[in-house]
């Protein structure tokens, strides 16, 4: 049974890639098992005990966590805030970043100029974002921007943070707009211009012109970029947290209205008085459900198209 | 030809009122940075400022409920050992599972496909559970250590690697040169392109967090930039423009990679993307 110097010095050849992969790919993998695998894991755990204000689970309550969640009104309702969120910023986010792709990608002269100006809000963060809208652009005063053009158009001040309007909504969705606008146009760009020019002339050549050709060419040819901008603002539009809390957030504390997932979670487990760790752990349970659930639809979708990547 | 030369004029004048209206943001925190609070309270809106000068940065760096200096420093801190940390992590491994055979890989890249799909801002609380069991609260351990080990950076690494052409690696191991020394010396020399981007991505995504240095950087020798933004902005007596000063000042580290990387911002952004 003694092994040939080939089956020797295959092995020792595995034995060496067994131990580059783990020099390779270890630190890594280690990382993601401490600080993402094992906090879900006592996250479930925890999600099914008494925790207030301490880290040490204490009296086993079992599904009692998800039961009260699911019946407290004000996670339900933090639940619509993100529904109602997401039925504004997702739409109109997809047909502006549409809109500019299109009309950058058309321009000859300074298109880079262009680009940068839509893309560059991608630098600014959500606070210095909240700080401009919620300070000069919408506060209510007269002296705000809105105001002050409402007023030279005719109209009443409008007070826009105080939840008794729904101005609340123009604030929130304008300046996420702002923000993330530019990102998704670069995604639609990347994709008309992957649309082969042969494609146009034949095209033309059978006389389509302006919105025909939008219609019938431009449009099915970036239906993958428009699956994957779509997915990608929703799961955007769940993980709300900086704007909101930045723009609503007050000495009092926050606001009742406009508390999306995130928001809620914070305030009943860490940033408000309760400290219910408990109760946070099963709303974060059930969010990253809700996420993984539209994570997978994602990955259903795309596998239609790119088989590329099967390793 | 005539209408679509007027078609195209069109397109110009729309696409500069909309460049103007997304740069005015950009134009206020500077109006607003530079006027005194008399100013921004006065009946009218007003598109100038009133006082260019230095006074409110002085202003800004002496006032001790905001402590600017402190952390900028931490924001510095945490964003360029967070974006090497990163880059070198998530290239060993995407090189790893995209190069060495092993009968784990698949497994390890779907646990990274899964954290792809289960964002960080959703499992924050499991994780403030175990930063505050380890006592890394209010530390800069706790700031950087749980965030360095992206998996969407790993995963762009991979798809890079992926397509990376065999032939120069194989020349290095006809030399003799191991996967380690062929690593270092062949492939990441040539790699430049895809970690600027990476970087890039990460630096500005951890100069701009706020949801995790808001729950560990409690104390307040710990708050990055944008939380003592944050802070001040909500505290009860809030100077205006001294605020806006300090976010022109935060603004503009990111600002500057942004303008000079912009590039790979852009390579990364495509790359990221989709099919």
């Amino acid at each position: 049974m003694r092994e040939g110097p080939r089956v020797r010095k295959a092995r020792t050849l595995q034995q060496n890639r067994n131990r580059w992969f783990w020099v390779f790919v270890g630190p890594f993998l280690l990382g993601l098992l401490v600080f993402v695998y094992v906090p879900i894991l006592w996250s479930v755990y925890l999600s099914f005990f008494d925790a207030r204000n301490t880290v040490t689970p204490t009296r086993f309550v079992g599904l009692g966590n998800y039961v009260y969640l699911l019946r407290d009104p004000a996670f339900v309702s933090s639940m619509g805030t993100f529904l109602v969120f997401a039925a504004f910023i997702v739409p109109v986010t997809f047909a502006c970043s549409l809109g500019l792709a299109l009309l950058v990608n058309k321009a000859r002269v300074a298109q880079a100029f262009f680009r940068s100006a839509f893309f560059l809000p991608t630098a600014c963060s959500y606070v210095i974002a909240a700080m401009i809208w919620r300070l000069s652009f919408f506060n209510g005063a007269r002296f705000g921007l809105a105001n002050s053009l409402l007023r030279s158009l005719g109209f009443e001040n409008v007070n826009w943070l105080s939840g008794g309007n729904y101005g609340y909504w123009v604030v929130l969705v304008s300046l996420r707009l702002w923000l993330q606008v530019g990102f998704y146009m670069i995604l639609f760009l990347a994709g008309l211009q992957r649309i082969p020019t042969d494609t146009y002339e034949a095209a033309a050549i059978d006389g389509a012109v302006g919105w025909k050709v939008f219609r019938w060419i431009t449009l099915p040819q970036l239906r993958a970029t428009s699956v994957a901008v779509v997915l990608l603002l929703l799961i955007a539009a769940f993980q709300a947290f900086d704007e909101f809390y930045n723009t609503l957030i007050s000495v009092g504390g926050y606001p009742p209205f406009a508390r999306p997932p995130l928001v809620y979670l914070y305030l009943i487990s860490l940033g408000g008085g309760s400290q219910d760790l408990g109760l946070g752990s099963a709303g974060t349970i059930i969010l990253t459900a809700v996420v993984v659930i539209i994570g997978v639809v994602q990955l259903k979708i795309f596998s239609v198209g790119g088989k590329e990547d099967r390793a | 030809m005539r209408s679509s030369r007027r078609v195209s004029a069109l397109r110009y004048v729309v696409l500069s009122v909309l460049a103007l209206l997304f740069l005015l943001p950009f134009y206020v925190l500077l109006r607003n940075g530079f006027s005194s609070e008399r100013l921004l309270a006065s009946a009218q809106w007003r598109w100038l400022p009133d006082q260019v000068n230095a006074d409110n940065l002085r202003e800004l760096f002496g006032n001790d409920s905001i402590r600017m200096a402190r952390s900028m420093a931490n924001s510095a801190v945490v964003a360029v050992v967070q974006t090497l940390a990163t880059v070198v992590i998530s290239a060993l491994a995407g090189y790893g599972l995209a190069r060495i055979d092993h009968r784990l890989s698949r497994l390890v890249l779907g646990l990274t496909v899964l954290t792809l799909m289960v964002p960080a801002a959703v499992t924050f609380i499991p994780s403030f559970v175990l930063v505050s069991s380890l006592g890394w609260i209010s530390t800069l351990r706790g700031l950087i250590i749980p965030v360095l080990f992206s998996a969407f950076a790993t995963f762009l690494f991979r798809q890079f690697f992926l397509g990376f052409p065999h032939e120069l690696e194989e020349a290095a191991y006809i030399d003799g040169a191991g996967y380690w020394r062929t690593f270092w010396r062949v492939v990441m020399p040539n790699t430049y392109g895809i970690c600027a981007a990476v970087g890039t991505i990460t630096f500005i995504g951890s100069w701009n967090a706020f949801l995790w240095p808001l729950l560990i950087g409690q104390d307040r020798d710990f708050r990055t930039v944008q939380v003592a933004l944050s802070q001040f902005m909500s505290s009860q007596r809030v100077d205006v423009p001294q605020l806006f000063v300090g976010a022109a000042v935060a603004i503009l580290p990111v600002l500057l990679v942004f303008l000079f990387l912009q590039r790979y911002l852009v390579q990364g952004v495509e790359r990221s993307g989709i099919d």
